[in-house]
């Protein structure tokens, strides 16, 4: 293409507004959809841990149908966490610079380190050691392939006598204790890598980290019931409406803390008027205002937490049916809001100039590496490796008392 | 299986695995912090940087805004030919006069930076504007700042761009993995992912030119001498730095985000970020 035909492509874009640095008036930003996507998986596996973390280590009894669902989707998320920073990597091959020569002061050289700890000291174990006990029981009982994947899974130890499978509870307990810090350091680095870009306004915030989590809470709690109420409709089984209840309490007060935060961090933005002030409110009003105020803001926080506080105050007086389309209706909107947010941040972040006199322009990409067809399969392959995951250790045919607690359909018990 | 295999066994074979995993990594990192020492990024042999600082200062007043220093460091340093990556550029500010009785000391300000302000490619020129409208104009020379607190270095995550010992600020693309943090850790604009190699770059002062005792490109170039380039730690008698540094007031860029960039701009104007 001819440098001037370029050139007069570029001026006739009409998104471009004011006056933005000549590197950054690239249609397509610098970090696209895949980045949106990468927050939002890592979330989620936050999230679900928590409210995993809840039955082990806050012992919620009633929160016991969903602790191995709440872990196996925890773990299919973190499969698919690293892959949209690299597909979106310049040099993917490259990638295990990351791990072999960290940069230390860089919170993106971090990210070998929180993911390896996490998937395998954290997630990867406390699931080996609740399973364990059905791995050998399962091993002996399931032939074919089946048998074959449990077999493996027993890494060779066979012992499920009573104390060994004590050991396994209480050593399940403490890498819950010491998961809830690693969940909060896996999404609160993610945070840390937006909020400590000071050339960035809309980034550059003590908050990022804190309001990422308690997002992450919100979002992969949301998923938990979703993804429970799904399983159960599947399997043509009642969700336990009293597991319900209680996961939809959780996860009202974590989204009152996610709110609140949310809120502050616009309050003090407000008040404290600093030189961006100006260009952030025009953001937030205009190239923002469908995916900040309508779809997260109000679709995504308010219009949930009403319907959760009006279920707080007189659950009793409605019936079960509704109080299960609710939840789940409330779980998919907080979802979409969650999603929205990482949009807002990341793609919101880079559509006004770091001179602060313009705005840059969004082109929707469909095909390419940054595009909307790569990260909705990216955003879906967790789904379906959780599925296989479901089939493999959560089987009516292996487990088939999944609504009760799992140490009911233990062997050893 | 055999039941000697514990799961001590297995667990202690995991945890020998990660700390193997552990000490390769710090060993890598090591090996690369001395790999860093030693490179001589486009220096001829027997350079040594610690020997040298350079600066580039900025007059703002002298500079009439031609372009030719964005052409020539296109042409030095082969910046990709399309026309939105630039490692410098000129900005043209005009602050319009504000209306009457509006009771303000300036009007309207525009700011533009056409095609990077390279006038001489035959491309679109800055748009005019009425002078009777105009209180002020000026053009800025836009480079990178050298800040001796790099926030682009600083977030790197493996350590592909670095600070040399004189004084340039520097990226490795045969080591850079085209994250692009560094881009968005640059206050100033100043970085850009080249489409061709998919790595970050950047100005480099033209390291394989100063270090050869030439100055930059945009240096040489400039008709106005609006760019000053000198080495602090060799000053010779009545060199342009020295002689700036003593003659003009100068503040650098975006100061309060603690950068500290050490190119100083002389005859800044408040409406300049």
């Amino acid at each position: 293409m001819s440098l001037e035909l370029t050139n007069n492509i570029i001026e006739a874009l009409p998104q471009i507004e004011g006056y933005v640095y000549p590197n950054e008036g690239n249609v397509h930003p610098l970090w696209s959809v895949p980045i949106v996507v990468y927050p939002y998986i890592t979330g989620l596996v936050a999230g679900a841990f928590i409210m995993a973390s809840l039955v082990r280590v806050f012992n919620v009894k009633v929160l016991e149908p969903v602790y191995r669902l709440a872990l196996l989707t925890a773990l299919a998320f973190l499969l698919c966490a690293p892959l949209p920073l690299l597909f979106h990597l310049g040099h993917p091959e490259r990638c295990f610079e990351v791990m072999m020569t960290p940069h230390l002061s860089s919170p993106m050289a971090m990210f070998g380190f929180v993911y390896a700890w996490y998937l395998m000291a954290v997630l990867l174990l406390e699931l080996w050691f609740d399973y364990r006990a059905d791995f050998v029981h399962w091993s002996q009982t399931e032939r074919g392939l089946r048998g074959v994947v449990y077999r493996l899974f027993t890494l060779g130890v066979h012992d499920v006598s009573e104390k060994a499978v004590q050991l396994d509870a209480r050593m399940g307990k403490i890498i819950s204790v010491v998961g809830i810090p690693s969940a909060f350091l896996l999404h609160g680095y993610v945070g840390f890598i937006f909020g400590s870009i000071k050339a960035n306004p809309w980034w550059g915030n003590v908050l990022m980290p804190i309001i990422f989590i308690f997002s992450a809470i919100v979002s992969g709690m949301a998923l938990c019931v979703a993804m429970y109420m799904v399983l159960s409709w599947a399997r043509r089984v009642p969700a336990d409406i009293r597991c319900l209840d209680s996961m939809k309490t959780f996860l009202f007060y974590a989204l009152v803390m996610d709110a609140a935060l949310e809120g502050l961090d616009w309050l003090h933005r407000l008040y404290s008027a600093d030189e961006s002030i100006q260009i952030l409110k025009s953001l937030a009003f205009g190239k923002l205002f469908n995916s900040l105020l309508i779809v997260q803001a109000c679709l995504g926080t308010l219009v949930p937490l009403v319907v959760l506080g009006i279920m707080q105050l007189v659950r009793r007086e409605i019936p079960v049916v509704i109080r299960r389309r609710c939840y789940f209706t409330t779980s998919v909107l907080i979802l979409t809001g969650v999603l929205a947010m990482r949009w807002n941040v990341v793609i919101g972040g880079q559509l006004f100039s770091k001179s602060l006199r313009g705005f840059t322009a969004y082109k929707f990409d469909f095909a390419g590496q940054e595009g909307w067809l790569l990260s909705g399969a990216l955003l879906l392959l967790p789904f379906i490796i959780l599925g296989v995951f479901v089939k493999l250790f959560l089987s009516e045919k292996v487990w088939p008392a999944h609504g009760s607690s799992p140490a009911a359909a233990s062997p050893a018990s | 299986m055999s039941e000697g295999l514990s799961r001590r066994h297995v667990l202690r074979r995991l945890g020998g695995a990660l700390a193997g995993a552990v000490s390769l990594t710090a060993a890598r990192a090591a090996k690369a912090a001395v790999q860093k020492g030693l490179a001589s990024a486009d220096a001829p042999k027997g350079y040594d940087p610690s020997q040298h600082k350079w600066l580039m200062a900025i007059d703002v007043e002298r500079c009439i805004g031609c372009g030719s220093c964005v052409e020539a460091c296109k042409a030095e340093n082969h910046v990709p030919d399309s026309p939105v990556y630039f490692r410098t550029w000129i900005e043209r500010y005009l602050v319009l006069k504000p209306k009457l009785g509006a009771g303000e000391t300036r009007g309207e300000v525009i700011v533009d930076s056409p095609n990077g302000g390279m006038r001489k490619g035959g491309l679109k020129d800055f748009k005019p504007v009425p002078k009777e409208e105009i209180l002020r104009g000026f053009y800025v020379p836009k480079l990178c700042n050298l800040c001796e607190q790099s926030p682009c270095s600083q977030v790197c995550p493996v350590g592909a761009t670095f600070d040399t010992p004189d004084g340039a600020v520097l990226v490795d693309s045969k080591y850079c993995i085209g994250c692009g943090f560094c881009i968005q850790a640059c206050p100033y604009g100043c970085r850009f992912m080249n489409p061709v190699t998919r790595t970050a770059e950047k100005c480099t002062l033209c390291y394989h030119r100063i270090t050869r005792g030439l100055k930059p490109a945009c240096v040489e170039v400039c008709p106005g001498e609006a760019r000053i380039f000198g080495d602090l730690k060799n000053i010779a008698p009545d060199d342009p730095i020295q002689r700036f540094f003593e003659t003009r007031k100068a503040q650098p860029l975006k100061p309060h985000l603690g950068t500290k960039p050490r190119v100083q701009y002389a005859g800044l104007d408040m409406e300049v970020r």
